[in-house]
C-alpha cells in the first residue's frame, strides 16, 4: 500500500520523491548540462560588463554580498531566538534588488513585499537600522513597530515592506500616480512575488497604470513558489510576462541570476517611465535558496532543484565573471567580504545594545492629528 | 439584686422580637417560670417566662414595640431596690412602624434583613442613580417601594420619598401608595383560568343586607349637632368602606399580571351619573379623612363632574369604587368593575322592611349591597369577610370612632 | 448663511478644498463626466478638469490602494465609493494599508485621505446595497469615522476631514442627500472632528443618534415633549471615531436615562460600544438600563413594508424612551 503524498506530483518530479520528504538527487541529473547552462549564462553576463565601470561592478558585488551575509546573520539570530515573528530571507534573490535598484535615481521610490530586507539594503538603508528593526529596538528603521515585514525609510523613499500578498501593488500605483500628478519624473519600483500575480490587486493596478500611463515598474520576482505551492499548482498561465498583454503593458522576461541583465532591463523600464510615464512589467526568474520563511523546512522542493539553482547562484556567477574578465582579483573580493561581515556584525552589536521602545511608544504614531474629544470642545 | 429581663431568642432565626402583650404590669410580683409576656417573633407569638423571683419593677419595651435579641426589656428586683444602674444601659425602644434609617456613613453596605424586598429572592433592586441619591440623602432604601419593572426602585421613587407628600405630577391619577407582591403561581393560574370563562375580568358577586337604622340615626345626630354639616348616607358608606378596606387589604388590591398590588390607602371612586354617561371621581385616602371632609369633597367632585370640569387625575387611579343607585329606587343591582380596581360595591336603596329580630317581626331600614369582585385577586371568602366587616361597621357606625 | 441640501453642502466642501489645495484630488466611479452617481461632484470635472476629478474604472480595491499610495507620496486624495457597500472590496487597502501605515512605519508615513460616499439604507435597494458599515471602520485604530446629519455638518466636517492628516471614513446617507439646512458661506467654515453636537437640549432622557437617526430622533423628541411632557436631549456624535464620550456622559449624568438609536445592526455595533462606555463612566447615574434601538438583525429586505420594519422609526424611538423613562 502506498501512502498518499502530501504534495501532488507536479510539486516536484514524481521520480524524485522519497518517503521522508528529503529528496536525493535523481540518478539522471545531468551535471554536465547544468554546467553548460551556467557557462552560457556567464558568457551572456560577461558581454554586459563593459557597460559599467569596474568600481560600479565591484559595488554591485559588495551590495549582493552584504545582503547575503546580512540574511545569513538574520537566520542565525532568528534561530538563536533573538528576533521574533516571521523572517523571510532573500538569499538567492540578491541580484534582483541590487540589479534593479542600481538602475534608479536616489529620489525614485521602492516598495516591496514582506521579503524586503535585501531591497531595503539595496536602496541604501543601513544594516544597523534593519537589524535593529528585526530586534524590535527603538533604533530600528520603523522604531521597532514594524519588524521584519515593515521596513520604511522616508528619507530614502523606501516605502515599506507590506505583508498582505499583493497589497503593495496598488500602493505603488498610487505613488506613481502622485509623481505624474506632481509632474516630477520620479519612478516607482514595486516588487512582489509571482503568487501575488493571482491577486486582484495586481490586475486592478496594471489596468489603472496603463490606462492612466503611470511611471511604475512592476517587478515580479518569480521564485517559483508561493510559500509551499509551486507556480505549476497555482497559475493557469505560467508565463507571467505574457499577462501584460491583457493590459497592453510593456514587459520583459529576465534572468534573475544575472545582476547585469536585471539592471539593463530595469534601465529600459526606467527610461519608459521617466520619459513617457509608462509602466512596465518585469518577470524576473529567480530562486530562493531558503524556505519561505525561517519556519519553513522547504521539503516541497527537491535537492536536485535546489542544486540546480545553486549552480547558478547570482553571486558565484558574478564573481566568476569578474575574475575571469580580470575586472578585479580574489584579494579585493575577500577584503570586501571581510568588510561586509564586519558591517553585519556591527549591526548585530548595535541592535543588541539598542534600547527597546519606551512603553509610551505604544500609543504614539496611531494618528498624525490625534484628537482628544474632551479638549476639543468649546462648550 | 435586680435581674435583667432581656429579649430572648425564641426561634432559631429570630433577630428581634415585638412585645405583643405584657402579662404582668409594673409592681406585680413574679416568680421564676411564670409567664411574663407574649412576644411576636418572625415565626409565631411565644410566651416568655420570668427567670427570676421578685417584683416587675420596670417595663422598658411597651406593647407593640420591638427590641433586638439580648436587649434589656424589663427589670425584676426587690420592691425597694435601686435599679438606676441597671436601667442606664437600656437603649430606646424601636417602633415597628418606623424602621431606623440606614446609617448615612456607610450607605453602600449590604442591608441586613431588609424588611421590605422587591424581589422574591429578597435582593433589593435599585437603579444606580436611585441608589446614589438615596445614599447621599441618607434615605433607607428598604423603606421605599420600587415602581420600576420587577419592583426596581428608580429615581422617581427616591424623589417621591424625599418630597413626600407629593402631588401627583402625571396626568394619570395614581393611588396614594401601595406595595406590590409577586403574584403567586396559583394566583396567576387562577387569573388565567377564570379569564377564559368570563371576559378579561372574572367577576363574581356577593350580596348582603344591611340594617341601616343606626347609620341613619348617626346622620340625624350629626345634623342636629351642626345644621351646616351635610352628611349623606353615601358619605357614611364611603367612610365605612374605606375603614373596612384598611382591615382587608386583600380587597384593596389590584391584579397587575405579574404582581398583585396592595394599596396603602383606600382611594374610593364614587360613581356619578352625568348627562351622557358615568364618571367616577376619586376620594383619595378616604380612610384618613373625616366624614365631613369626605362629604364636602364628594359634593364638590360631583358638582364638577356634572359640569365636566374634572381633571383626568381626579377621576382615575381609585383602588375601590362605590356605585349607588338607591336614589333611583333600585333595590339591588350588580356593577361592573372599573379596571384595574379589584372590586366595586353596588349600593341599593334604603327601604323600611319587616325583618325578624329575636324571633320578633320588626321594621328596619334595610339596604342591599352587592360587591363585584375580580376573582383574579379576590377570592369568595376574602370578599365575604370584607363584607362582614363592612356590614358590622355600617350597622354600628360607632366602630368608626373606636 | 444659505439654505442648501446636504448634497450641495458636500459639493461646496469638495469644490472649496480643491480650489484651496492643489494636492487635493477626487477619484471614484462616475465622479467626473457623469457628475457623480448621486451628483455630489456635480460640475467639478468641468471646473477643475480631469487631472483633479478622475473617473476610475470599477476597481475599488485598486483605486482605494492607489489613493493610499498617492497619500504616502504627499497628495490628499478624496476617494469616492459610489456606495460604502463597495468599500467592502477595498477594505484590505483601508484597513491594512491606510489605517496602519503611520504606525508600522514608526510615524514616517501619514495618510491624509478621505474615503467618502453614501452608506446605510436607501430606497428598496435590498441586502447588498443597504449596509451601515461604520462599526467596521470604527473598530480600527488609525482610522477616523465621520457621519454628518445636517447640511452644515456635512460641509464643515468634510472640509475638516480633507484637511486632516489621517485617513477619514466619511459616511453620508443617501436618503438624506436632499435634506436642506442652513450653511455658513464662509469658505473657511469647518467643524472640528471628534466633537459631538447637542441637536436638542433636554432633561429627562438622552437620545444618542447619528446620520439618518438624527432627524428621526428629533421628531420623536418633539412628539414626546408634546404628548408625554418628556424632555429629550438629542446628541449627534458626528464623529464615531474618535468618539466624543465626554458630551454623552455629561448628558447621561444629567438625564439618567439613555436611548441609543442607529441604523446599523445591533451586534458589535457602535451603540454597543457607547453603551459599554456609559456603563464604565456613568454607571452611578443610570436610572434605567441603556436601551438600544437598532436596525433589524437581518440582511436588508427588498419589500417596502419589510424594509420599513427593519429601520428604526419615530415610534420605535418613542417606545424606547418610554421604557427608560418608565412610562406605560
Amino acid at each position: 500500500m502506498t501512502k498518499p503524498s502530501a504534495a501532488p506530483p507536479s510539486a516536484a518530479g514524481a521520480e524524485e520523491q522519497s518517503s521522508t520528504g528529503v529528496i536525493d538527487p535523481p540518478k539522471d541529473v545531468d551535471k554536465k548540462k547544468l554546467a553548460k547552462e551556467r557557462d552560457q549564462a556567464k558568457e551572456r553576463q560577461k558581454d554586459r560588463l563593459s557597460a559599467l565601470e569596474p568600481a560600479q561592478l565591484i559595488d554591485l558585488y559588495r551590495q549582493m554580498t552584504l545582503i547575503r551575509r546580512f540574511e545569513e546573520k538574520a537566520a542565525e539570530v532568528y534561530v538563536a531566538g533573538k528576533i521574533g515573528g516571521f523572517c523571510h530571507l532573500y538569499i538567492g534573490q540578491e541580484a534582483v534588488a541590487v540589479g534593479s535598484i542600481s538602475a534608479l535615481r536616489p529620489d525614485d521610490y521602492v516598495l516591496g513585499s514582506y521579503r524586503e530586507h535585501g531591497q531595503a539594503l539595496a536602496k541604501g538603508m543601513s544594516a544597523r537600522a534593519i537589524m535593529a528593526e528585526l530586534y524590535g529596538k527603538v533604533t530600528g528603521c520603523s522604531k521597532g513597530k514594524g519588524g521584519s515585514m515593515h521596513m520604511f525609510d522616508k528619507e530614502l523613499n523606501f516605502l515599506g515592506g507590506h505583508a498582505i500578498v499583493g497589497g503593495q501593488i496598488p500602493l505603488a500605483t498610487g505613488i506613481a500616480f502622485a509623481s505624474k500628478y506632481k509632474g516630477t519624473d520620479q519612478v516607482t519600483i514595486c516588487y512582489f512575488g509571482e503568487a501575488a500575480v493571482n491577486q486582484g490587486a495586481f490586475h486592478e493596478s496594471l489596468n489603472m497604470a496603463q490606462l492612466w500611463k503611470l511611471p511604475c515598474i512592476y517587478i515580479c520576482e518569480n521564485n517559483q513558489y508561493g510559500m509551499g505551492t509551486s507556480v505549476d499548482r497555482a497559475m493557469s498561465l505560467r508565463d507571467i510576462a505574457q499577462k501584460s498583454c491583457a493590459y497592453e503593458i510593456a514587459s520583459e522576461f529576465v534572468d534573475g541570476m544575472d545582476v547585469l541583465a536585471i539592471r539593463e532591463a530595469t534601465l529600459r523600464a526606467v527610461e519608459r517611465a521617466r520619459k513617457d510615464y509608462l509602466p512596465t512589467l518585469l518577470e524576473i526568474r529567480t530562486y530562493r535558496f531558503m524556505g519561505h520563511s525561517m519556519s519553513d523546512p522547504g521539503n516541497y522542493r527537491t535537492r536536485a532543484e535546489i542544486e540546480k539553482y545553486q549552480e547558478r547562484d547570482p553571486i558565484k556567477l558574478f564573481v566568476a565573471s569578474l575574475l575571469e574578465e580580470k575586472i578585479t582579483d580574489q584579494e579585493t573580493l575577500d577584503k570586501i567580504d571581510r568588510e561586509v561581515r564586519e558591517e553585519v556584525e556591527d549591526s548585530v552589536k548595535f541592535a543588541e545594545e539598542s534600547p527597546l521602545p519606551p512603553p509610551e511608544d505604544l500609543y504614539t504614531d496611531v494618528y498624525a492629528n490625534p484628537i482628544d474629544p474632551a479638549k476639543n470642545r468649546t462648550a | 439584686m435586680a435581674s435583667k429581663v432581656i429579649m430572648p431568642k425564641l426561634s432559631p432565626t429570630m433577630e428581634e422580637g415585638q412585645i405583643a402583650r405584657w402579662l404582668k404590669k409594673e409592681g406585680d410580683k413574679v416568680s421564676m417560670g411564670e409567664p411574663l409576656a407574649e412576644i411576636d417573633t418572625d415565626k409565631a407569638t411565644m410566651e416568655m417566662q420570668a427567670l427570676a423571683n421578685g417584683v416587675l419593677r420596670k417595663i422598658l419595651i411597651g406593647e407593640g414595640e420591638s427590641a433586638p435579641l439580648g436587649q434589656l426589656i424589663a427589670v425584676i428586683g426587690e420592691p425597694n431596690e435601686d435599679i438606676a444602674s441597671v436601667l442606664s444601659e437600656a437603649p430606646p425602644a424601636q417602633k415597628k412602624e418606623a424602621p431606623a434609617p440606614a446609617p448615612v456613613e456607610k450607605p453602600a453596605a449590604p442591608q441586613p434583613q431588609p424588611q421590605r424586598v422587591n424581589t422574591d429572592s429578597g435582593r433589593l433592586i435599585v437603579s444606580p442613580v436611585a441608589a446614589r441619591i438615596a445614599a447621599d440623602s441618607g434615605l433607607d432604601l428598604r423603606s421605599i417601594q420600587g415602581s420600576g419593572p420587577n419592583g426596581r426602585i428608580i429615581k422617581r421613587d427616591i424623589e417621591a420619598a424625599l418630597t413626600k407628600p407629593k402631588a401627583p405630577v402625571a396626568a394619570q391619577g395614581t393611588a396614594s401608595g401601595y406595595r406590590d407582591e409577586p403574584a403567586t403561581q396559583i394566583r396567576q393560574t387562577i387569573a388565567k383560568r377564570l379569564v377564559t370563562s368570563l371576559g378579561p375580568i372574572p367577576h363574581f358577586f356577593l350580596t348582603v343586607d344591611i340594617e341601616m337604622d343606626r347609620a341613619a340615626e348617626m346622620r340625624e345626630s350629626i345634623k342636629a349637632l351642626d345644621p351646616d354639616l351635610k352628611i349623606s348616607i353615601n358619605d357614611i358608606i364611603i367612610k365605612v368602606a374605606a375603614a373596612a378596606l384598611l382591615q382587608h387589604p386583600q380587597v384593596n388590591a389590584s391584579f397587575q399580571e405579574k404582581v398583585v398590588r396592595y394599596y396603602e390607602h383606600a382611594d374610593i371612586g364614587v360613581a356619578v351619573a352625568i348627562e351622557d354617561g358615568l364618571i367616577t371621581p376619586v376620594v383619595r385616602a378616604a380612610d384618613q379623612k373625616s366624614l365631613s371632609q369626605i362629604a364636602s369633597e364628594v359634593r364638590e367632585l360631583a358638582e364638577r363632574a356634572r359640569s365636566r370640569k374634572l381633571k383626568p387625575e381626579e377621576y382615575t387611579g381609585a383602588t375601590f369604587s362605590i356605585s349607588n343607585l338607591g336614589m333611583f329606587g333600585i333595590d339591588e343591582f350588580t356593577a361592573v368593575i372599573n379596571p384595574p380596581e379589584g372590586a366595586i360595591l353596588a349600593v341599593g336603596a334604603m327601604t323600611a322592611k319587616p325583618v325578624a329580630r329575636d324571633n320578633q317581626l320588626v321594621i328596619r331600614q334595610m339596604m342591599r349591597v352587592t360587591m363585584s369582585c375580580d376573582h383574579r385577586v379576590i377570592d369568595g371568602a376574602t370578599g365575604a369577610k370584607f363584607l362582614q366587616t363592612f356590614k358590622k361597621m355600617l350597622e354600628n357606625p360607632l366602630y368608626l370612632v373606636v | 448663511m444659505s439654505t442648501i441640501t446636504i448634497r450641495e453642502a458636500l459639493n461646496q466642501a469638495i469644490r472649496e478644498e480643491l480650489a484651496r489645495d492643489e494636492t487635493v484630488f477626487i477619484m471614484g466611479e462616475e465622479v467626473a463626466e457623469y457628475d457623480g452617481a448621486y451628483k455630489v461632484t456635480r460640475g467639478l470635472f468641468h471646473e477643475f478638469g480631469g487631472k483633479r476629478v478622475i473617473d476610475s474604472p470599477i476597481t475599488e480595491l485598486g483605486f482605494a490602494g492607489l489613493g493610499v499610495g498617492a497619500a504616502m507620496a504627499g497628495l490628499r486624495p478624496i476617494i469616492e465609493f459610489m456606495t460604502f457597500n463597495f468599500s467592502i472590496l477595498a477594505t484590505d487597502q483601508i484597513v491594512n494599508s491606510a489605517a496602519k501605515m503611520l504606525y508600522m512605519s514608526g510615524g514616517q508615513f501619514k495618510i491624509p485621505i478621505v474615503f467618502r460616499g453614501p452608506g446605510g439604507s436607501a430606497f428598496q435597494v435590498s441586502s447588498q446595497h443597504s449596509q451601515a458599515l461604520e462599526s467596521w471602520y470604527a473598530y480600527f485604530p488609525g482610522l477616523k469615522v465621520v457621519m454628518p446629519s445636517t447640511a452644515a455638518d456635512a460641509k464643515g466636517l468634510l472640509k475638516s476631514s480633507i484637511r486632516d492628516d489621517d485617513p477619514v471614513i466619511f459616511i453620508e446617507q443617501e436618503r438624506m442627500y436632499g435634506n436642506k439646512g442652513e450653511v455658513p458661506d464662509d469658505p473657511d467654515f469647518t467643524i472640528p472632528l471628534g466633537v459631538a453636537d447637542v441637536k436638542r437640549e433636554g432633561k429627562d432622557v438622552t437620545i444618542v443618534a447619528r446620520s439618518l437617526m438624527v432627524p428621526i430622533a428629533l421628531k420623536a423628541a418633539e412628539k414626546l415633549e408634546a404628548e408625554q411632557g418628556v424632555s429629550c436631549e438629542v446628541i449627534d456624535p458626528r464623529t464615531i471615531r474618535p468618539l466624543d464620550l465626554p458630551t454623552i456622559i455629561e448628558s447621561v449624568k444629567k438625564t439618567n436615562r439613555v436611548v441609543l438609536a442607529e441604523e446599523s445592526h445591533p451586534i458589535c455595533g457602535v451603540n454597543a460600544e457607547i453603551s459599554a462606555a456609559i456603563m464604565e463612566h456613568a454607571f452611578d447615574y443610570l436610572d434605567a438600563p441603556v436601551k438600544r434601538v437598532s436596525g433589524a438583525d437581518v440582511p436588508m429586505p427588498y419589500a417596502k413594508n419589510l424594509e420599513q420594519l427593519a429601520i428604526p422609526d419615530v415610534d420605535k424611538i418613542i417606545a424606547a424612551v418610554k421604557e427608560v423613562a418608565y412610562l406605560d
